[in-house]
C-alpha cells in the first residue's frame, strides 16, 4: 500500500489525529502539510513572521507578575498578557503564520470559521493586512452573540457568512468551511483557528502558537531563574494551551488544561452541558482527526455548551487528548460560575479584564491553589471587552 | 460478491436515500419501489449529525431522519427489512462506524443484508483496520477517487477498493449541478482498466447519468436529486425519474464518448 500519508511527520500523536477527510480534500491538506514543512525551513519566512509579530502583532507580550492575585492565593502568579495582542486575543499569531504560508502557495483567498470571533477577527486581520478575499463561516447562534465581532470583522473587509445548518456554532461553521474548501481549495486557503482537526493543522498551528511557550520560557527564567512549578491554561480547541505547553513539554512543570465545565456533567440525549471532551468525551472522529469528542452512544456529535464561545466546541485537538493519555497534561474543569469568578477578581484584583475562556483559567487557579505549587503561569489567552454583554447577562439571569 | 456480479450486468443505475427520511418506517418500501423502477444499487444512507461531505439538500434529510428516530440500530433494523431485490450499500461516515466498533458494524451489514460500506471521510491511509473488519466478514469496502487525486494515489485507491471504485464527479460537495464537466471525463480515463466505476456527486438528470455511462463509466450515482423529491413526497416523481434515468443509460452503453 501506498504510504504518502503515513509517512508525513507528526501525522499522528499516538492514535489521536490523522487525515479523516473526503478524498477531495485530502490532496489539499497534503499540499498544505508540503509546503509549511518547506516554509519551517525557510530563514526568509521566519524572518518576514517574526518582523510581524513584533512590529505589528506587539510581540513579545510580557510576562507579568500579579501582586495582587499572588497574595491573593499566597504564591507567585504570573500571567501571559496574550490580551495584548492586536486583536485582543492569542488568535494572531497564528493568523499571521498561515497568512504568510497562504501567501507564499500563492493563494488569493482566505476562509475562517470563528465562535467566539476572535479567530474571526485574527482573520479579517490578516486579510486586510496581507492582501486577501475573506469569507468567514460563523454559526447564527454565535453572530447573535457577538455583534461586535462581527461589525469589527466587516470593518476589515471581511464577509460574514450565516450559518444556519445544525446547531447553527462553531462546529457547524468548521462543517462549512470543509465543504467550500473543498470546492475552492485552488486559489483559497483554509485558515483553521485552533490546534484540531485533519493534519497538518494540529502542529502547524501549535507551531505557530509555541511563540507563548518560547517567551514565556524566556521570560520566567529572567524574572525569577528557574521554570514555573505549573502552567494553567484554558483549552477549547486546545491552541492557547498547546502554544504555551508545547516548549515545556520535556520539563519538570505541571500542565494544567482547563476546559469548560459548563452547567455539569449531565447531559441528554443532543446537548452536552460542557464543552470537557477531555474530561467527559470518548474517542471518535469530528473534523478530519480521530480524538476526543462529546458524542452520544451512536456516534452523533453533542452540541457542548460554554459561557465562553471559543470554548463551546465538542472536540479538542489530538495533540491534547494524547497528552492526557500519557499523563504529562492534566485535564481539568471549571465551570461557567468558577470562570465568571475568576472573570470579576482578575478585574477588580489586577485591572485586566480577561476574556471570558481566559477567565476559566484563572477561576480554576483560584479554586485549586495548592494545585499550582509555589511558582505559577497563567496564560491570559484574551482580553475580555467582548464578553461585556454575556457577563452582565448572565448575572441578570 | 454481489456487487460484483451486479457490475458484469452494467450500466447501473445506483440510488442513494437517506434511510429514515421521512421516518425509519417509511424506508423499506421506498428501497422495494426503487428497485422496483429501475435502481440496481441502492446506497443506504445512516445520517450523521455532522456530515461535511454532504451538500444542502443531504443536509436536511440526515437532520430530518435523526429527529424522525434514525440511529445505527434502527439502521440495521430498516435494511433487514427492506429485502434484498437489489444489493445494499451502507454510506455513512466514519464516527459512527467507529462508535459502533468497526467489526460489529461490518458483521451487523452482513447480517442485515449489507454488501458494501461506502464511508466518505475515511481515506484507504486510515482504514486498515475496517477493511479486516470487512474482509473478515465479506463486506465490500468501496472507496472513493476525487478529479483532484493525482496519478500514483489514484492507483493505489482502485487497488485497495473493493466492490467497486466510486468517483467523486467534481469538487466540493453532494448536491445536484446542471452539467457534467471534463474533469469528469478525465477522471473516468484515469482509471486503470478493469476496476467497475460508478460516478456519483452532481448527477441529477437523464442526461447527466448518460453523459457519464457515455464517457466510460460503469454506474451512475444519483443521490440529492432522489433525496429531494422525497423530501417533497412526490414518490411517483421520484419512480419516473428512476426509470427515466435507467433507459438513457442503456441507451447510451455502447454509444462512442461525446467529446467536447
Amino acid at each position: 500500500m501506498n504510504c504518502q500519508i503515513e509517512n508525513a511527520a507528526g501525522i499522528k500523536f499516538g492514535r489521536y489525529g490523522g487525515l479523516f477527510v473526503p478524498e477531495t480534500l485530502v490532496q489539499p491538506l497534503l499540499e498544505l502539510a508540503e509546503a509549511y514543512e518547506q516554509m519551517k525551513n525557510s530563514d526568509e519566512f521566519h524572518r518576514e513572521l517574526k518582523n510581524l509579530l513584533k512590529n505589528f502583532a506587539g510581540r513579545p507580550t510580557p510576562l507579568y507578575y500579579a501582586r495582587n492575585l499572588s497574595l491573593e492565593l499566597g504564591r507567585k502568579i504570573y500571567l501571559k498578557r496574550e490580551d495584548l495582542v492586536h486583536g485582543g486575543a492569542h488568535k494572531l499569531n497564528n493568523t499571521l503564520g498561515q497568512g504568510l504560508v497562504a501567501k507564499r502557495m500563492g493563494k488569493t483567498r482566505l476562509i475562517a470559521e470563528t465562535g467566539a470571533g476572535q479567530h474571526g477577527v485574527a482573520t479579517a486581520i490578516v486579510g486586510a493586512n496581507l492582501g486577501f478575499e475573506t469569507q468567514i463561516y460563523m454559526g447564527e447562534v454565535d453572530i447573535e452573540r457577538q455583534k461586535m465581532n462581527v461589525y469589527r470583522m466587516e470593518l476589515m473587509g471581511a464577509e460574514v457568512i450565516p450559518v444556519r445548518s445544525g446547531s447553527r456554532t462553531l462546529k457547524d461553521a468548521i462543517n462549512e468551511a470543509m465543504r467550500d474548501w473543498a470546492s475552492t481549495f485552488e486559489h483559497t486557503h483554509y485558515l483553521l483557528g485552533t490546534a484540531a482537526g485533519a493534519h497538518p493543522f494540529p502542529s502547524m498551528v501549535r507551531d505557530f502558537q509555541s511563540v507563548i511557550g518560547d517567551e514565556a520560557r524566556r521570560q520566567i527564567s529572567e524574572a525569577e531563574g528557574r521554570l514555573p512549578d505549573s502552567i494553567v491554561a484554558c483549552v477549547g480547541g486546545g491552541s492557547n494551551a498547546m502554544g504555551i505547553f508545547a516548549p515545556f513539554l520535556k520539563d519538570d512543570v505541571r500542565l494544567l488544561a482547563v476546559e469548560a465545565g459548563g452547567r455539569g456533567p449531565g447531559k441528554t440525549d443532543k446537548i452536552a452541558d460542557n464543552g470537557a471532551s477531555l474530561g467527559y468525551g470518548t474517542d471518535g472522529v469530528l473534523h478530519g482527526a480521530l480524538t476526543k469528542i462529546l458524542q452520544d452512544p451512536y456516534g452523533q456529535i453533542l452540541e457542548s455548551y460554554s459561557v465562553a464561545a471559543g470554548l463551546d466546541y465538542p472536540g479538542v485537538g489530538p495533540e491534547l487528548a494524547y497528552l492526557a493519555e500519557t499523563g504529562r497534561v492534566h485535564p481539568r474543569m471549571a465551570d461557567d460560575k468558577t470562570a465568571i469568578r475568576g472573570f470579576r477578581a482578575l478585574s477588580r484584583l489586577e485591572g485586566i479584564i480577561p476574556a471570558l475562556e481566559s477567565a476559566h483559567a484563572i477561576g480554576y487557579a483560584m479554586s485549586e491553589p495548592d494545585a499550582l505549587g509555589e511558582l505559577t503561569i497563567i496564560n491570559v489567552s484574551g482580553r475580555g471587552d467582548k464578553d461585556l454583554a454575556t457577563v452582565m447577562d448572565y448575572e441578570n439571569s | 460478491m454481489r456487487i460484483l456480479e451486479a457490475f458484469s450486468h452494467s450500466p447501473l443505475l445506483i440510488v442513494y436515500i437517506c434511510s429514515g427520511d421521512p421516518s425509519p418506517k417509511a424506508t423499506p418500501d421506498l428501497v422495494r419501489r426503487l428497485a422496483r423502477a429501475g435502481a440496481d444499487i441502492i446506497e443506504l444512507g445512516l445520517p450523521h449529525s455532522d456530515p461535511i461531505a454532504d451538500g444542502p439538500t443531504i443536509q436536511a434529510a440526515a437532520q430530518r431522519a435523526i429527529a424522525a428516530g434514525m440511529n445505527t440500530d434502527v439502521y440495521f433494523d430498516v435494511a433487514s427489512v427492506a429485502g434484498d431485490a437489489v444489493p445494499l450499500v451502507f454510506m455513512g461516515y466514519y464516527n459512527m462506524v467507529y462508535a459502533r466498533g468497526l467489526d460489529r458494524f461490518a458483521k451487523d451489514c452482513k447480517d442485515s443484508g449489507i454488501s458494501g460500506m461506502i464511508v466518505p471521510d475515511l481515506p484507504p491511509e486510515e482504514a486498515s483496520p475496517l477493511k479486516d473488519a470487512c474482509v473478515r466478514h465479506g463486506v465490500d469496502l468501496i472507496f472513493l477517487a476525487a478529479p483532484n487525486t493525482p496519478p500514483a494515489r489514484l492507483k493505489m485507491i482502485s487497488e485497495e477498493t473493493s466492490g467497486f471504485l466510486y468517483l467523486v464527479a467534481r469538487k466540493g460537495v453532494t448536491g445536484a449541478r446542471s452539467d457534467v464537466l471534463q474533469d469528469t471525463r478525465d477522471l473516468i480515463a484515469r482509471v486503470p482498466e478493469g476496476v467497475p466505476k460508478a460516478v456519483g456527486f452532481g448527477i441529477s438528470t437523464p442526461e447527466q447519468a448518460a453523459d457519464v455511462i457515455r464517457a466510460g463509466a460503469d454506474a451512475a450515482i444519483v443521490g440529492s436529486a432522489c433525496v429531494d423529491l422525497i423530501a417533497k413526497g412526490e414518490i411517483e416523481r421520484l419512480e419516473r425519474l428512476v426509470k427515466d434515468m435507467k433507459e438513457a443509460i442503456a441507451r447510451a452503453k455502447g454509444k462512442a464518448p461525446i467529446v467536447c
